[in-house]
């Protein structure tokens, strides 16, 4: 496969509702009650209930999955965690954008993929990238 | 309370391993609505060149989390986990975390600063097979929130 710097990835838009977010706890094992409860979430001074940043980065490492094919290509993947996605008890839940750029190569076979994350017009993932292996 | 910088280097014991078993992958990958077959699908898999089916990048975190827990729990450090947000978060794989790996789990606290009365923690989670091949690195840099922040 050959990519060039300046690559669009396919967009991804995800729509993240409660029902998401408690099957998310599940399969992680992350129960903090700020991720489905709004008692809690309201008591320390949240909005409403948020989804999990890890949440957020797993769907937004889709992205890359789906482009490359084989996500065991994805050498190294981080981010900083800047403003939490709110998700309403409602069936619109929240949605999240993705979009992400080859914005360098590393000339070892891999490229750096920088990815943003948008909620409500806003960025929610902070220096989002993948290090994937292209040959 | 700051945190005490002195905790900085500190390793903890290795984890019980965790088998990772092609059904939990498949629960993780669809809890985060993934589509690629090399999670779901062991000859789709086989055909990228992956033993079995491999996780999504961000399962290291499940089997990470027992040993993060030992370093948020450390009746030493004394970090009120009530204050904690997950501040960043980072993921190396050598190689896929793949069905039938048996993985250990070694956490190391990297660094500990305060800024603006708040702590920022960074767990280096090493996390290899029970026989010794390093698999993947996560790096969690954990925020405590001072009392008047």
């Amino acid at each position: 496969m050959t990519v060039e710097v300046g690559t669009e990835l396919p967009a991804l838009s995800v729509r993240l509702r409660r029902a998401d977010l408690v099957r998310y706890a599940g399969a992680s094992l992350d129960f903090n009650p700020i991720h489905w409860n709004e008692k809690t979430a309201k008591e320390v001074g949240l909005p409403d209930v948020i989804a999990h940043g890890m949440l957020t980065m797993a769907v937004a490492s889709r992205i890359v999955a789906e482009w490359i094919g084989d996500p065991g290509a994805i050498v190294e993947y981080g981010c900083r965690f800047g403003r939490p996605v709110v998700v309403p008890n409602d069936d619109e839940g929240a949605l999240v954008e993705v979009t992400a750029k080859v914005t360098k190569d590393f000339e070892d076979g891999t490229v750096k993929v920088n990815i943003n994350a948008a909620f409500d017009g806003k960025s929610v993932l902070t220096g989002a990238f993948a290090r994937v292996r292209v040959s | 309370m700051p945190l005490d910088p002195a905790f900085t280097g500190r390793s903890y014991p290795p984890s019980q391993p965790y088998d990772v078993s092609r059904e939990k992958i498949r629960e993780f990958a669809e809890a985060i609505g993934a589509t690629s077959q090399a999670y779901f699908d062991a000859d789709a898999a086989k055909a990228l060149g992956h033993r079995d089916v491999i996780a999504p990048p961000t399962f290291a975190i499940v089997v990470s989390m027992k040993t993060n827990e030992t370093v948020m729990f450390d009746p030493e450090l004394k970090l009120d986990y009530s204050r904690v947000v997950h501040g960043d978060q980072n993921f190396t794989h050598h190689r896929p975390i793949t069905a039938g790996d048996q993985l250990v789990s070694v956490a190391h606290i990297d660094s500990i600063t305060s800024r603006m009365g708040n702590d920022m923690v960074t767990v280096r989670t090493e996390i290899s097979t029970v026989d010794g091949e390093l698999v993947a690195t996560a790096k969690s840099m954990l925020v405590v929130r001072g009392e008047d922040a």
